[in-house]
């Protein structure tokens, strides 16, 4: 994650490893390979949150996401999780700079 | 009535031809580089780069922090734009990639089969050396490249290096300069440029390694030599061998100067 402060708001940008299987891939031996990726994403700013948002088998494999905060201040704390198809949470953390 | 009609839509077609003939295909991959570059990820794999460069690992459990880059133990500020450069304690000319491998062998012990077992990544399985290289050149940014050009094995690297560019060989009879040493030469809707001139070379050195859209991977300069030779359909060249790294130093020397731009983002 990298998050960086302009005047009066934050770029932030993310890397979300996730293989983000559409279900309609076969593997070597013919054999599907399940639906697998992102339903939604969270993001936090000092434990609050600020974006919620939906993500469908659309969107790549190892997927970035950034957006622009309104506000933010150097060394404040940021967190993005992701929750998948099959239950799974993962989240990184960054720090405003 | 349907004559008419379709009279309507041919003579509609022409009139939009000479517009469309209009558009100009190097301003808009330009526009179209411009806008990838915007979103580029590059900066992330940065991060990870670099705990990969602090990670304590290999039979002596040691990070690569005490990696020499040609500017001191440890330093890796404006080290990538000053490479290749010869290197005493190898008696080599080395570039980057190179010298990582150098620094993976002897500081960190590993065997080269376990420093070089992953030397390509793709999306499953990224590449460490492509990592690292990726954060030490974002060290560089902003810093002119001025690659070693005084001792004589440097010069002897250029000179191979420029013989490698034109040298024609391989089931196509193929040479870099085949694609890369004439002006307006393309490949569907990409120009190439001319790797021979300063003008041409200038702006490639500055911004390689390089995030690629089609394979969403930070790619390294030694990986962009070996797609071009299997692109050439001549024999696999080897990660780090003398020949690679001398192609390397003739492309960066003709285009040194240019301040660091990269880490890029490329088709």
């Amino acid at each position: 994650m990298r998050a960086t402060l302009g005047a009066g708001f934050t770029d932030v940008r993310v890397l979300m490893s996730h293989a983000m299987e559409t279900g309609q891939r076969k593997d070597a031996s013919g054999k599907v390979i399940p639906l697998h990726f992102i339903q939604n994403v969270t993001a936090k700013l000092n434990g609050k949150t600020v974006i919620e948002g939906e993500v469908s088998q659309a969107v790549s494999r190892n997927p970035v996401f950034s957006f622009r905060l309104k506000g933010g201040q150097k060394g404040d704390k940021l967190e993005l999780s992701w929750l998948d198809n099959t239950g799974v949470t993962n989240k990184t953390d960054g720090t405003i700079a | 009535m349907l004559k008419t009609l379709m009279g309507g839509a041919a003579l509609a077609l022409a009139a939009a031809l000479p517009l469309h003939a209009q558009v100009d295909i190097r301003k808009e991959t330009q526009r179209w580089q411009q806008m990838i570059a915007e979103g580029s990820p590059a900066e992330l794999f940065e991060i990870e780069g670099e705990a990969l460069w602090k990670k304590k690992q290999g039979p002596k459990n040691v990070s690569l922090e005490g990696c020499d880059l040609g500017q001191g133990p440890g330093v890796v500020k404006a080290a990538y734009a000053q490479l290749p450069k010869y290197f005493a304690d190898a008696d080599r000319v080395m570039d980057l990639e190179t010298r990582l491998l150098h620094c993976m062998t002897t500081l960190q012990s590993r065997s080269p089969q376990d420093a070089t077992q992953r030397l390509y990544g793709n999306a499953d399985r990224p590449s460490e050396m492509e990592l690292l290289s990726v954060y030490i050149a974002g060290q560089s940014r902003g810093v002119p490249m001025a690659p070693g050009t005084r001792h004589v094995k440097e010069r002897e690297a250029f000179e191979l290096g420029q013989k490698l560019f034109f040298h024609r060989a391989g089931a196509w009879d193929f040479s870099c300069s085949s694609c890369h040493g004439e002006a307006d030469k393309r490949i569907r809707m990409q120009y190439l440029p001319v790797m021979s001139q300063p003008e041409g070379v200038r702006k490639i050195v500055a911004t390689w390694p390089s995030y690629l859209v089609r394979n969403a991977q930070v790619k390294t300069m030694q990986w962009r030599i070996w797609d071009c030779y299997r692109q050439m359909r001549w024999p696999e060249p080897v990660f780090g061998s003398e020949a690679t790294v001398a192609i390397t130093q003739y492309l960066t020397v003709t285009g040194q100067g240019e301040p660091y731009a990269g880490p890029g983002t490329k088709r």
